[in-house]
């Protein structure tokens, strides 16, 4: 019944990826006080993967932080299943420092502004960046990504998946219809 | 797996699976209270009653600080008389506590099962703080958590349970679970304060403490309530101390990495030395900190269950 | 006015009856007995008479519960003599005995006169007064036994209390036995039993509720066996509910000792590992045994070891169970009960139903020395008609008893009381064509 459309391959995939890093250090001027973290769950693997090419391009060291923003949702009372909660490492200080969200898909904004949130109570980031693999649109929240790997029109109809080899064995981005 | 408790009555009511997912979640709770602001917005809005009939500072404080890190109101209600004597039903308790709109009510009280009685009573959520000589489950898992952080598993270790198990409740817990997890457990005492039939848990009895700390991975030392001395359970605190008090020849009989726990408070020199309970051995303030993110932990899977 | 009643079983084995026919009462008695009696009835006999069709129930020698808690005097609030009676009238029984544990308590005739009056008063059943053994039930001084005994009571005992002073104890044996007034013992060692509230066992340490070990009872029930053998007189073992103590009281009984026992309808329906609940509804003394015991006080309830089944009818209010374990009273109510509960072990193939009515009407009347449990022709017509096979589900609602503490609230139930008779009068009637 559901009908699968692949919007993204696993080339176009890196390509996107290695776009998105240069325009991280492009924005940046380079790796002075850059920092990145990458949101569970998918956001992480992306992260390291934009870690790795910031890294080799510059050839320096880049600190990379995981967040778990469950605590911070904003449905915690409404949702009959209590989300898993995973580690939040995020070992180094945040202050003065331009901090890199990393996530997979951009959609209502909520789960930007519940890590942004963790992200204050952490320390004082001198600015942040919000940089995202797919933007779906529909927002609820005034919030929008600096960089951007794939704007993708969709309905509310369809759910967008992004696959990754580390979780998922598949670089791919799909599109199915919600029944 | 999906939790889908109301309560935390007993390690009894636990399934393997839930004290596993039970401590996960906690291990990811342990990092919130290293940062500078050690606080998370997650129950924002609910309201948690620590009503605790029986008095403990430790235990009504860490579960405090777990709410408060969460950013829930927390309340403590320390009446000082049992609802018997009052005039009260256990039923009127319950109601007046639903009343509070409490989204959580944390008991600790000196007469085995009123969590279990209130909890029938009421729609909150009850988390059971330790209920006479029947079960204190946080400490239990708090324990395990412990065990786990520092060993890695609890599955296959020995672990020795040494003093007054007839009248621990936190004995009673932490057998149930250990052994749930898998644990190989020894109990000792005097054989007036092993409880009858206690075997039946799966648990080696000794009334030599030696047999049971023997190549132990870790010990576990109970407090003894030294008003208990009058009650032809044992003859002396000086006597007792002689046969079961931990001290730094006793753990070489253990392996070199054991591990001695305590749930506090300690009676220094009667069950524990001094020198063992600040020794390399003892992880009694570290039990104190994982008690924190064991309880945070607690109070955000029950905390919002759609009633 | 004659009562007929027509087509029951009727089960009387103080006579080796049991067979379909008819009981005709007159003034009172039992006049005639036998099938199809309408047929020697004259047309204006029949017109005078009451007749009521037990098509499919048993008639039997009305019930005796030898061992009840009216709480009037004293406590009021829990029991009156008269809810007590009405309880006791719905639950298929026509006599009650009632302990002497009131406040004041019954240790002196113008109690004793009092409770008579109370119960003639309500005028339901007949309540037998049960004195005490000790002065103030205090467990130091003999009551005056043969006051009370002329005020009516027909049996003697401390009963929630143990008389923990052996001396004390052969005393009143011997003294009682002078005056043919039965001595029940409630026999507990309260050193042993310290502060437990049930029985000690894996479930009480698995609860962490103070345990009462069986030899609490056991080494009690020895030490009056052994008063008794030794005064050559007679003891009743008032509850009994472990192993040991039915093993004891058949060891006695087959060395010619003269000791007759009771149970409870709880302890051979109830373990104690039904109090994982914590339901304080379960919290009784002596305590819910193993699965063993009850195992044991069926077996004892079969070869004869235990006489009798006695409720120990204990109603306690809301307040003084809706608490802490701990701190609960202990008792449960089972007049409206225990006929239902004992017909399971019918239906189990413990007993017999002639064995049951023997243990719940012959037997009591025999150890209380009452002229009662009989069918025989000129005997009180005390008369209980149940249906064996009536299903029905337990509603403490709807309960005469004015305390609700049962742990059977809601249970499926089969077989019960239709019609009570006392002295030939209809003092319960649920028959389906009751007018």
């Amino acid at each position: 019944m559901t009908k699968k459309r692949v919007v993204m391959d696993s080339e176009q995939f890196d390509r996107s990826i290695t776009r998105m890093a240069c325009e991280i250090l492009e924005k940046n001027k380079g790796i002075a006080n850059l920092a990145l973290i990458g949101i569970r769950t998918r956001g992480v693997p992306l992260a390291q993967r934009i870690h790795d090419k910031v890294s080799r391009i510059e050839k320096g060291h880049v600190p990379l932080g995981i967040l778990d923003i469950t605590l911070y949702r904003d449905d915690i009372g409404l949702r009959k299943e209590k989300p898993r909660l995973e580690k939040t490492d995020i070992p180094f200080s945040l202050d003065d420092k331009t901090v890199v969200l990393i996530d997979d898909v951009l959609f209502t904004g909520r789960t930007i502004r519940a890590a942004m949130d963790a992200l204050i109570d952490f320390g004082r980031p001198r600015r942040i960046h919000l940089a995202v693999l797919v933007d779906r649109g529909h927002r609820e929240l005034p919030i929008c990504a600096d960089i951007v790997g794939k704007d993708l029109s969709s309905s509310l109809r369809e759910a967008v998946s992004v696959r990754l080899q580390e979780i998922d064995q598949v670089d791919e981005v799909v599109i199915e219809k919600i029944k | 797996m999906k939790w889908n408790k109301k309560d935390i009555l007993g390690i009894k009511e636990l399934s393997p699976d839930e004290i596993q997912f039970i401590l996960d979640t906690a291990d990811s709770f342990v990092e919130i209270s290293t940062r500078d602001i050690k606080k998370v917005p997650t129950l924002r809005g609910k309201t948690i009653i620590n009503f605790f009939v029986e008095a403990s500072t430790r235990t009504r404080t860490s579960f405090e600080i777990a709410g408060k890190r969460l950013s829930a109101d927390t309340v403590n209600i320390s009446p000082s008389s049992s609802s018997l004597v009052k005039g009260e039903t256990l039923l009127d308790t319950a109601r007046n506590l639903e009343a509070m709109s409490s989204d959580i009510v944390v008991i600790r009280h000196h007469a085995s099962g009123v969590p279990h009685m209130i909890a029938k009573h009421t729609r909150s959520s009850i988390i059971n703080a330790g209920d006479g000589t029947h079960e204190h489950p946080t400490q239990a898992l708090l324990d395990m958590m412990t065990i786990q952080s520092e060993k890695g598993s609890i599955s296959g270790l020995k672990i020795a349970i040494v003093g007054d198990i007839f009248h621990s409740r936190v004995a009673r817990s932490n057998i149930l679970g250990m052994t749930k997890m898998g644990a190989d457990v020894h109990v000792a005492g005097p054989a007036t304060m092993l409880p009858p039939f206690v075997d039946q848990w799966g648990v080696s009895v000794h009334t030599h403490m030696d047999d049971a700390i023997r190549n132990a991975d870790v010990i576990m030392m109970l407090r003894i309530q030294t008003e208990r001395e009058n009650q032809n359970i044992f003859p002396s605190l000086r006597e007792y101390s002689r046969y079961y008090c931990l001290n730094s020849d006793k753990v070489k009989l253990a392996r070199q990495d054991v591990m001695v726990m305590h749930p506090g408070p300690m009676n220094r020199g009667v069950e524990i030395s001094s020198d063992v309970a600040d020794g390399v051995h003892s992880v009694i303030l570290k039990q104190v900190a994982y008690g924190i993110a064991l309880r945070m932990a607690l109070l955000y899977l029950l905390a919002g269950e759609t009633k | 006015m004659k009562i007929l009643l027509e087509n029951g079983r009727l089960t009387d084995p103080s006579q080796t009856m049991d067979e379909t026919g008819d009981i005709l009462i007159e003034n009172g008695q039992i006049s005639r007995i036998g099938p199809r009696l309408r047929a020697a009835l004259s047309a204006s006999e029949i017109q005078d008479t009451a007749v009521f069709d037990l098509t499919g129930m048993v008639a039997a020698p009305g019930l005796i519960d030898m061992h009840t808690h009216l709480r009037e005097p004293g406590f009021e609030y829990k029991e009156t003599i008269a809810s007590g009676s009405a309880a006791a009238a719905a639950g298929g029984f026509t006599s009650i005995a009632c302990m002497a544990n009131t406040d004041p308590c019954n240790d002196n005739r113008s109690v004793t006169e009092y409770i008579i009056k109370q119960a003639r008063q309500c005028g339901l059943v007949r309540v037998y007064p049960v004195g005490a053994i000790s002065s103030g039930l205090k467990g130091t001084a003999l009551a005056e036994y043969g006051d009370m005994k002329e005020g009516g009571i027909v049996a003697l005992s401390d009963d929630g209390k143990p008389v923990m002073n052996s001396h004390l104890m052969k005393a009143a044996l011997e003294y009682a036995a002078s005056l043919k007034l039965p001595v029940i013992a409630h026999c507990e060692d309260i050193n042993l039993s310290g502060s437990g509230v049930m029985n000690e066992s894996f479930f009480s340490t698995e609860l962490g509720l103070p345990g009462i070990p069986s030899i609490a009872e056991e080494s009690m029930i020895a030490r009056d066996i052994l008063l008794a053998g030794y005064t050559r007189t007679a003891v009743h073992i008032a509850h009994v509910s472990t192993k040991g103590g039915a093993e004891l009281i058949r060891t006695a009984k087959k060395k010619g000792i003269h000791v007759t026992a009771e149970t409870a309808p709880h302890y051979f329906t109830l373990c104690d590992e039904s109090l994982r609940t914590f339901d304080t509804c379960l919290k009784v003394n002596p305590p819910l045994r193993s699965r063993e015991d009850v195992e044991a006080i069926k077996d004892a309830l079969k070869d004869g070891t235990i006489d009798a089944i006695a409720s120990d009818h204990a109603p306690h209010a809301i307040t003084e169970k809706d608490v802490e374990f701990e701190y609960a009273l202990s008792g449960m109510i089972g007049l409206e009960t225990s006929l239902a509960l004992s017909l399971r072990l019918v239906a189990e193939k413990v007993l017999t139903l002639p064995q049951l009515i023997e243990k719940m009407s012959v037997n009591p009347a025999r150890i209380l020395r009452l002229p009662l449990g009989s069918l025989a022709l000129g005997a009180p017509a005390d008369i209980t008609v149940f249906d064996a096979n009536h299903s029905w589900t337990v509603d403490r609602e709807q309960f005469f008893s004015k305390s609700k503490n049962t742990p059977c609230n809601g249970w499926q139930m089969t077989g019960k009381a239709m019609m009570t008779l006392v002295d030939g009068e209809v003092k319960y009637n649920a028959l389906p064509d009751a007018k």
